[in-house]
């Protein structure tokens, strides 16, 4: 689960110091630390581990509030599901901003649910909510294009189970029924979503036969 | 992370305790690996309801699914209880199932078949009650019933071995055997598109009215393949209604052996019950026709 971090940190170092593992995220304002080599030598002040390990902070882009990811090719492919066709899913969700009040309710909702909280606590929120809501106005032919990352390797290394990912699908449920969308409606979107399973979840399978990841 | 970790282990332990109510016996894991024993996670319903035969599925057919709650890396118990009062019967079963990794199910169920005043008509003695263990074991070979390609359902095999009480009974009825296994491949898949579920089952089997009245008989004394169909709408969550279909070999001189249906109505109140109301047509049991009636069930699961 803490494979996926926004650090990216100096080779073999990082073993020594597991606390620097964890994702640390700077608000653009503290990123104005002293440049290295002007400071003076105070024996009082805080060692800056970070500094000594060599750890490389990445900082959210002032202007979208996200951390920058590596690049990847963006394509409305990535979204893993191909839009329906007509207006009925759209409408069916409130258009563009029901679909923004149900991603940031499932947000909410996974980021706050015990089950799932701890796989989501490392990861920029900021940029989820706004990929999810573009994957989501995608499919649903609400008019939007997806420029996140695919399924796979935006989920690779998770660790998240089926019994995570159940978790998830009922806190989507939960979202678009507070949300006012119908069950026939929530169930045709959860179609698309459905057999995504294997790029963003871990099949239990390997575990059967003994073999863990 | 040591919070993380201290959380898993106290829902695990609740799970413990509610799987202790069912009595299973002997704990399947050490209390260490016990975060991961009982997940109690799948999607509700999905876990479908009790056959008559104690599988998990629909009243009638057997399904693809798992008994229990637990999914790919975990273990799940359910537990029922099953009456049908037709005009001149009464029916009751009760069971346990295991689901393995969501792959295996090992389940037991016993039907009580009250005769009542048949049984006195057929010089049986008023309220004589047949009786019939059935042991179970369902594999899922492949599939999913609601993840993965809309293509491909989950797809299992199953055998069921049923072991009459009444052996001297049955077979003075015209039975050949007081015991007899059956086999099972089914296919079901939720439709999420249409909220729909579909089973198809193929069974081989020389069961008599399930094989309460035995299995083979002075008619045809071999297996002989049976199918069963379910078709689900589900309304909610917790909710959904359907119809099943499932025919029934003919093997017996003396009684004529019709197909039986049902109508259901499956309600999860809350997580780990799941209540189903049916209206059951079986037609003529033992010369005496036109058996329909009503069926209440409960389930228990983790
Ligand atoms: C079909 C189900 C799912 C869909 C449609 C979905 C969709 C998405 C999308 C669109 C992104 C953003 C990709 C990007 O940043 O470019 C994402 C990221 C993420 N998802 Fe999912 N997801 C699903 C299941 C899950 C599950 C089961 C979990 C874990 C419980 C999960 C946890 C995460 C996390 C932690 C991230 C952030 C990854 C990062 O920051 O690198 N997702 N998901």
């Amino acid at each position: 689960m803490m494979r996926k971090t926004v650090l990216s940190v100096a080779l073999g170092i990082a073993i020594m110091a597991p606390s620097a593992v964890m994702a640390q995220e700077v608000p653009p304002a503290a990123e104005s630390g002293e440049a290295p080599g002007d400071a003076q030598v105070d024996r009082d002040a805080p060692v800056d581990w970070d500094r000594e390990f060599g750890v490389v902070r990445k900082t959210r882009d002032p202007v979208t509030g996200e951390i920058p990811v590596d690049p990847y090719v963006q394509s409305d492919a990535n979204a893993g599901a191909s839009p329906f066709t007509g207006e009925g899913m759209a409408r069916a969700f409130g258009g563009q901003p029901g679909i923004r009040r149900v991603v940031d309710r499932f947000v909410e909702l996974n980021t706050t649910d015990p089950r799932i909280k701890a796989i989501f606590g490392e990861h920029d929120m900021v940029r989820l909510r706004r990929t999810l809501f573009e994957q989501f106005c995608l499919i649903l032919n609400a008019g939007c294009h997806y420029t996140g990352r695919d399924m796979k390797s935006s989920h690779k290394g998770l660790g998240s189970t089926r019994a995570d990912l159940n978790a998830l699908v009922e806190n989507l449920q939960q979202a678009m029924r507070e949300n006012g969308v119908g069950f026939a409606a929530q169930n045709r979107f959860l179609s698309k979503l459905a057999p995504m399973d294997a790029d963003v979840s871990e099949r239990g399978e390997k575990r059967l036969l003994g073999k863990r990841r | 992370m040591a919070t993380i970790l201290t959380t898993g282990r106290r829902r695990a332990a609740t799970r413990w305790s509610l799987a202790g109510l069912l009595a299973l016996g002997t704990p399947l894991a050490s209390p260490a690996q016990a975060d991961e024993t009982f997940d109690d996670a799948k999607l509700l319903l999905t876990n479908g309801v009790t056959s008559v035969e104690g599988a998990s599925g629909g009243g009638l057919a057997s399904w693809s699914t798992i008994a229990g709650r637990g999914t790919e890396r975990a273990i799940g118990v359910s537990a029922h209880v099953t009456a049908i009062a037709l005009p001149d019967y009464g029916w009751q079963s009760h069971g346990v199932s295991v689901g393995i990794h969501d792959r295996l199910e090992l389940s037991y169920a016993r039907q009580n078949f009250d005769t009542r005043k048949v049984g006195a008509a057929l010089g049986l003695g008023h309220g004589f009650k047949f009786n019939q263990d059935i042991f179970s074991a369902k594999l899922r070979l492949a599939g999913d019933l609601v993840y993965g390609p809309q293509w491909l359902p989950a797809i299992a095999v199953g055998v069921q071995h049923k072991r009459n009480l009444d052996g001297a009974i049955v077979r003075a009825v015209g039975a050949r055997s007081a015991q007899g296994t059956d086999f099972t491949l089914s296919a079901s898949k939720l439709f999420l598109s249409r909220s729909v579920l579909v089973n198809a089952t193929a069974r081989l089997t020389k069961a008599n009215q399930f094989g309460l009245l035995g299995f083979g008989g002075d008619k045809h004394g071999k297996h002989s393949l049976q199918v069963e169909g379910t078709l689900a709408y589900q309304l909610s969550r917790r909710l959904a209604v359907g119809g099943e279909y499932r025919t029934k070999p003919d093997n017996l001189g003396i009684a004529r052996e019709d197909d039986a249906l049902d109508m259901f109505v499956a309600w999860a109140p809350v997580r780990n019950l799941t209540v189903t109301g049916a209206y059951v047509d079986v037609g003529s049991i033992a010369t005496f026709g036109g058996q329909r009636g009503g069926l209440v069930q409960l389930q228990l699961a983790f």
